[in-house]
């Protein structure tokens, strides 16, 4: 890991996971997803160096957004849905502030769907953690936007008709300019992925695939489960080609326009004819095709899936007024109201 | 009100105000001419509002009715200047807008109409089977016919100016002819001729305008009697002339000035409050932030965010959005945080009259939330009050820690008044509730006063803490289903509120202080009614007007006024709502009503007739 470098500052004393211990209940179920994030979280956060009074958490409703009362820090938990405009406004508000949304598939992406696209598309440099476990938790078992075709739940007693989303294609779909794909059941990843995500300048998505025992007790099995994940999935770390499989000794290669899963080894194959991760690359084909790849055709991307670098929203808001401040003339509203056509009326 | 003082000879007519409107077709440049008009009003030291009644349409059918562009100028020396009920002098550059206009026009009043526009074609385009001009439908009005287009084409030949643009200042040849009438010299709109538009036609301009300003007498028009408008007394002062919607972009801006805060607006835009929001985006040499949010409820939570992290959080919208905004309202009352949410009023239910004022949102705004979500309701009583009224809206949000709902409406946004620009050391102070560092942080420990609790801003050490849409323990701010807490934390919640009646003016009444009847009004309709009271009260009626600024909670001294007047008529620009709350509240006092519903003001005969018949009853 290395330093990051931006205009929040650093904490004078070394961290540790203590400082963001919360005194509060955690109210999860034994077993729920949401543990091993909380154990990242508290992680990544000494690591990643801020002063701890400048993380703040936001979150909307679901089982997910109940994690702020779980972490000492300044935390908001807001209405279902807005936790990303309610994000938006804290770091606009405050661009000093390390900015993190707490979510869900439910939060994000149904109800909240229109503020997810939008801060993406905006770039304001606030990391989302979206808690995907493809059901609707707190409100007791219906069908989400990820629930796979067919599920059957409370909601879609018949299986569920629509198609769901994938996150990673949304996301990049939305001109994303940072996006990342975790199991809940790799704390190590999904710390170096959320160091990641601090580091990112603009908006970083992380999809946790989390379990809910529950309501959907493993619906990501086939792909996190220790006798699956080998096979059918597969962790992207920059520079390197794509490997996996139990033997190592499967890859991704890019053929044509579309990518294939190859045998090394076979057919001539070798490891430098695979794809070479590149998550920095501007242009997202490649990552919207890495995103999308899913059991059984292909092995499921973990780690950064793109990392790519555009202005923020925020950093343009603050440079912007910088210059207008400084090369203007009018410096209060007095002055400004002098600029109207005034009329210099009256009796003493 | 367009009181004739005194016939001092047959030939001059005295008006303590006047209301002038210049109509045409929308390519006519009736905005232009108007302001213009206006700004020489002002210049000369007359009180001005000045009204635009434009089309909804962007580019509507050239000399259709629904093409008809005016400005409407009420100038003069009269203390309550609407924006005018009727129209003394009409300016009509064609058929439509003479036919959606001359109801305005008060009988036996000057009517002065471009002739040449009115071919039978351009009758027949607006539904004239005759010419007007021709048949008798004019006769109680003193017409004056002008040959203006044929006029305008000879000087064209005369001064050698392209035909075309010479005939696209009609609307400069119309003012110059108002200016002469009405006394106004014209060389301040000279002065605007250079300052606004292009050199190359600066020329042309003026030559028009001094046509327009000598066409009467130069051509023998001999008016049958003499215009003069009586000079208002005025404080000294720098005076601009300002609308609703800018007025409150400003008084926002003055008081994160006056705070030291940011001033963040998270706004979507929507008729007719959009200029809130682009005032305040062009604002960012002052260091305001705006954000144009995707939809109603990202502004209202974006808002909210800011102000969680330490900003002055604003939005601005109009009905439809003000629905959508609900449910972040209730979390704005339940986090405690400052909030001032602007709703200018228009026409409803649903999209309902986008570009027309209404006064339907108050119940909404009062009580439009799930569970028990009291706030703090104002209204905006004048395009100049709104600087006052949104600047006490941010006073008491930061004071209070409670959500203000600032009520203004379509007429306040779009209506213009001469506004004189306060000493910024005159406006009151705004004292922040800030957490103390160096004490325990408790974020729903109170102050004993106010019942306000403390902000404590991300990023200060020492106050981390969590705040939230659910249900807090009293002080600790932990989360609580607890029974007993939750009604005492509805209680104080409302408490809070409350207590905001001891930081606020208390009502003043207009007239007596007691007797037969008293008027209450809200919003955009005080002048309105206040002269009405005006012109009874000096026919020696018992009459009392107590127009409320501060609704939600009521001034202390309301039910002491209520008291001292044998009747209370309540007037509105709905169906009673107001009336409905002062019902609930105050229920031991008797109130009569009157209620509009067609997205004009109440007229003088309307309110006269109806307080005489209750005085009487």
């Amino acid at each position: 890991m290395t330093r990051i470098i931006n205009s929040i500052e650093k904490s004078e004393v070394e961290l540790t996971k203590k400082d963001f211990k919360s005194n509060l209940p955690v109210k999860w179920c034994p077993g729920c997803g949401g543990y091993a994030v909380l154990s990242a979280v508290e992680n990544v956060f000494p690591k990643i160096g801020y002063r701890k009074e400048n993380f703040v958490l936001v979150s909307g409703i679901g089982c997910s957004s109940r994690f702020p009362y779980y972490v000492n820090t300044y935390g908001f938990h807001g209405i279902h849905g807005r936790a990303t405009a309610i994000a938006t406004g804290i770091k606009l508000a405050n661009p000093r502030l390390s900015v993190w949304v707490i979510t869900g598939d439910g939060d994000a992406l149904a109800i909240g769907g229109n503020h997810f696209i939008h801060i993406i598309r905006k770039n304001v440099d606030v990391n989302i953690l979206l808690f995907n476990n493809r059901i609707y938790g707190l409100t007791k078992g219906q069908f989400s936007p990820t629930s796979p075709t067919g599920l059957i739940t409370k909601t879609s007693p018949y299986g569920v008709l629509e198609h769901p989303f994938n996150v990673g294609e949304l996301v990049l779909g939305a001109q994303g300019t940072f996006f990342a794909r975790v199991p809940d059941n790799d704390v190590k990843l999904m710390t170096e992925v959320l160091f990641e995500a601090a580091k990112h300048d603009g908006t970083s998505v992380v999809e946790i695939l989390t379990n809910c025992v529950i309501y959907n007790n493993n619906i990501h099995a086939p792909i996190t489960s220790k006798e699956n994940r080998d096979e059918n999935s597969v962790t992207l770390r920059p520079g390197q080609p794509i490997i996996f499989g139990k033997n190592k000794d499967k890859g991704i290669m890019l053929k044509g326009t579309e990518l294939e899963v190859v045998k090394i080894g076979e057919n001539g194959i070798k490891e430098e004819d695979l794809l070479i991760h590149d998550p920095y690359q501007k242009d997202p084909g490649i990552h919207m095709m890495l995103a999308k790849m899913w059991y059984p055709k292909f092995p499921v991307a973990f780690g950064v899936i793109r990392s790519a670098l555009y202005p923020t929203y925020d950093d343009l808001v603050e440079f912007n007024i910088m210059m207008d401040k400084a090369n203007s003339k009018i410096k209060n509203l007095e002055e400004l109201m002098l600029t109207n056509e005034v009329f210099e009326i009256g009796d003493e | 009100m367009n009181d004739i003082l005194e016939k001092t000879d047959k030939k001059v007519k005295v008006y303590k105000n006047l209301v002038i409107k210049f109509s045409g077709d929308s390519g006519d440049g009736m905005q232009l001419c108007g302001n213009f008009f206006g700004s020489a009003a002002a210049a000369e030291g007359y009180i001005i509002t000045t009204f635009p009644d434009y089309p909804a349409e962007i580019r509507p059918p050239q000399n259709t009715i629904d093409g008809v562009s005016g400005f409407q100028v009420n100038f003069g020396a009269q203390k309550f200047l609407t924006f005018g009920e009727k129209v003394d002098i009409l300016f009509c550059l064609n058929p439509a807008s003479l036919k959606v206009n001359l109801k305005w026009l008060h009988t036996e009043s000057l009517l002065i109409v471009d002739e040449d526009s009115f071919t039978k074609s351009m009758c027949d385009k607006c539904g004239f089977t005759t010419n007007p001009l021709e048949d008798d439908s004019l006769n109680n009005y003193y017409v004056i016919k002008l040959p203006i287009t044929t006029y305008l084409k000879k000087l064209s030949e005369i001064y050698k100016f392209e035909q075309k643009s010479v005939l696209r200042s009609k609307n400069i040849f119309i003012l110059g002819i108002a200016l002469k009438l009405t006394n106004l010299k014209k060389n301040y709109v000279e002065g605007l001729i250079t300052k606004k538009f292009k050199e190359n036609i600066h020329q042309l301009n003026k030559v028009v305008l001094d046509e327009g300003y000598n066409y009467l007498e130069k051509n023998g028009i001999d008016l049958k009697y003499e215009i003069r408008i009586e000079k208002p007394k005025l404080s000294r002062g720098k005076y601009i002339n300002i609308n609703g919607n800018t007025a409150i972009a400003y008084g926002l801006v003055a008081a994160a000035e006056k705070a030291n805060l940011t001033l963040y607006c998270g706004s979507y835009p929507i008729t007719p409050a959009t200029e809130i929001l682009a005032e305040l985006s062009a604002l960012r040499y002052l260091g305001v932030k705006t954000l144009q949010a995707e939809d109603e409820i990202a502004g209202i939570c974006s808002a909210i965010g800011a102000s969680f992290a330490g900003a002055l959080g604003v939005t601005s919208t109009s009905g439809p959005g003000f629905s959508l905004k609900s449910e972040a309202l209730g979390l704005a009352v339940m986090v405690e945080l400052p909030l001032v949410v602007v709703n200018v009023q228009r026409g409803g239910p649903s999209t309902g009259l986008p570009t027309k004022s209404e006064q339907t949102d108050l119940l909404q705004a009062l009580f439009g939330r799930n569970g028990e979500a009291p706030l703090v309701v104002m209204a905006a009583e004048s395009p100049a009050d709104c600087f006052y009224s949104a600047y006490m809206a941010a006073k008491i949000t930061l004071e209070h820690m409670t959500p203000v709902v600032l009520l203004s409406d379509g007429s306040l946004a779009q209506g213009s008044e001469l506004f004189k620009i306060p000493n910024f050391n005159d406006l009151p102070p705004i004292k922040l509730k800030l957490a103390d560092p160096n004490k325990k942080y408790n974020p729903y420990e109170r102050d004993p006063e106010t019942l306000s609790r403390f902000w404590a801003i991300p990023g200060t050490s020492d106050l981390r803490h969590r705040i939230g849409g659910l249900e807090k323990s009293d002080i600790t701010g932990i989360v609580s289903t607890d029974p007993i807490n939750h009604e005492k934390m509805v209680r104080l919640r409302e408490e809070k509120v409350k207590r905001i009646a001891n930081y606020i003016p208390l009502q003043d009444v207009y007239g007596e202080n007691n007797g037969d009847l008293l008027v209450v009004s809200w919003g955009s309709t005080k002048n309105v009614i206040r002269n009405v009271v005006h012109e009874l009260l000096e026919k020696g009626k018992k009459i009392g007007h107590a127009h409320f600024k501060y609704i939600m909670p009521l001034p202390k001294n309301t039910s002491e006024i209520f008291k001292k007047f044998k009747k209370i008529v309540v007037c509105e620009m709905n169906t009673g709502q107001f009336v409905f709350y002062l019902r609930g509240i105050l229920p031991e006092f008797k109130y009569y009503q009157i209620n509009k519903i067609q997205h004009v003001p109440f007229t003088r005969e309307e309110l006269i007739n109806n307080f005489i018949k209750i005085m009487e009853e």
